[in-house]
């Protein structure tokens, strides 16, 4: 195999993104305090991910005080420790930038419901 | 001085245990071996020569083959380090786990051609402007004086071609050295596109 695949594949982590763009998910990130280690947690929406094998990023958006924060997250970093799916976004976009143009109801992204009927044919 | 002959896999990016990220050249070391020894007595100073990836057997030379003679079959890449910091004697071989215990390294390689480039790339000079009617744009400017001395000094810095040339890149963090894939990941970039031929030594400022 070529050495640049092998070296980049032994610091990938398997099932490293359990959600999708339009998703509102918790991301538990490790920051180190001298000696100590804490668990900050970031909440928002994942509006991009880039993808590019180890160097896969996610965005993810929250309002804070009023003012929208956003931070770039890689994937496969040790330092996620991991990611929670609080609610399931319908989206029609693999970017959702124009959310930062949005104020009020129309920044919101609505549920994803599964239909019983999908549900059934899937298991 | 320590060095070994290594080529350029590529760039990449590694995750230290801490989680950062650290932007690294991968540099494949297959084993040298030494070829041959310059010692003070016979050649005046002291050296160490090494060999390393095997050339195709029809197309080296005799005279160049002979050179290994019995120690190995001909080797592709021959370079000598002066003053060799280890003890090595003819035939052995010598890889990865040289630099170990090495914290800092200098690269060298030979850069990436550019053709015939202007002052601008070539040097960095400003340039002038671009729109409201200037008329002076990528130039280089004036070169020299006027009457005296009437001409241009050698050496002036002047278009040409950049590039191709023997470049060193001093004080590499060593970050990593994987002895079972053959390679040494240093941080930042290194001369020279990938599958270029570098030499790694031991920094030699640190």
């Amino acid at each position: 195999m070529d050495v640049i695949q092998a070296i980049e594949l032994e610091q990938q982590k398997d099932n490293a993104v359990n959600f999708r763009i339009g998703d509102t998910v918790k991301i538990f990130f490790k920051i180190v305090e001298g000696q100590t280690e804490r668990i900050q947690v970031f909440e928002g929406l994942v509006i991009a991910m880039k993808n590019g094998g180890i160097r896969k990023t996610v965005t993810v958006r929250k309002m804070s005080y009023g003012v929208g924060v956003e931070r770039v997250f890689p994937v496969h970093s040790p330092r996620i420790d991991h990611v929670e799916v609080v609610r399931r976004g319908r989206v029609r976009r693999a970017k959702l930038y124009y959310i930062r143009d949005r104020v009020g109801k129309s920044a919101k992204v609505r549920e994803l419901i599964k239909k019983k009927s999908a549900a059934v044919s899937n298991k | 001085m320590l060095g070994l002959i290594g080529k350029k896999v590529g760039m990449t990016q590694v995750f230290d245990e801490r989680g950062i990220l650290t932007p690294v050249t991968v540099i494949q070391i297959e084993s040298n071996i030494v070829v041959a020894e310059r010692t003070v007595e016979k050649n005046g100073y002291s050296a160490c020569v090494l060999g390393a990836v095997d050339a195709k057997k029809n197309r080296v030379t005799k005279p160049y083959a002979g050179q290994f003679g019995e120690v190995c079959e001909p080797k592709k890449h021959l370079i000598e380090m002066k003053e060799f910091d280890k003890e090595v004697s003819i035939g052995d071989v010598l890889g990865v786990d040289v630099f170990k215990d090495i914290a800092f390294v200098d690269v060298e390689g030979t850069s990436k051609g550019k053709g015939f480039q202007g002052a601008m790339k070539r040097h960095g000079f400003s340039g002038g402007r671009a729109t409201h009617g200037s008329k002076f744009h990528r130039g280089l400017g004036g070169t020299s004086m006027a009457a005296t001395p009437s001409r241009v000094f050698k050496g002036t810095k002047m278009p040409g071609r950049m590039g191709d040339a023997r470049t060193t890149v001093q004080n590499l963090r060593v970050v990593k050295v994987d002895e079972d894939k053959k390679v040494l990941m240093v941080k930042g970039a290194v001369p020279g596109p990938r599958q270029s031929v570098v030499i790694v030594k031991k920094a030699k400022k640190k």
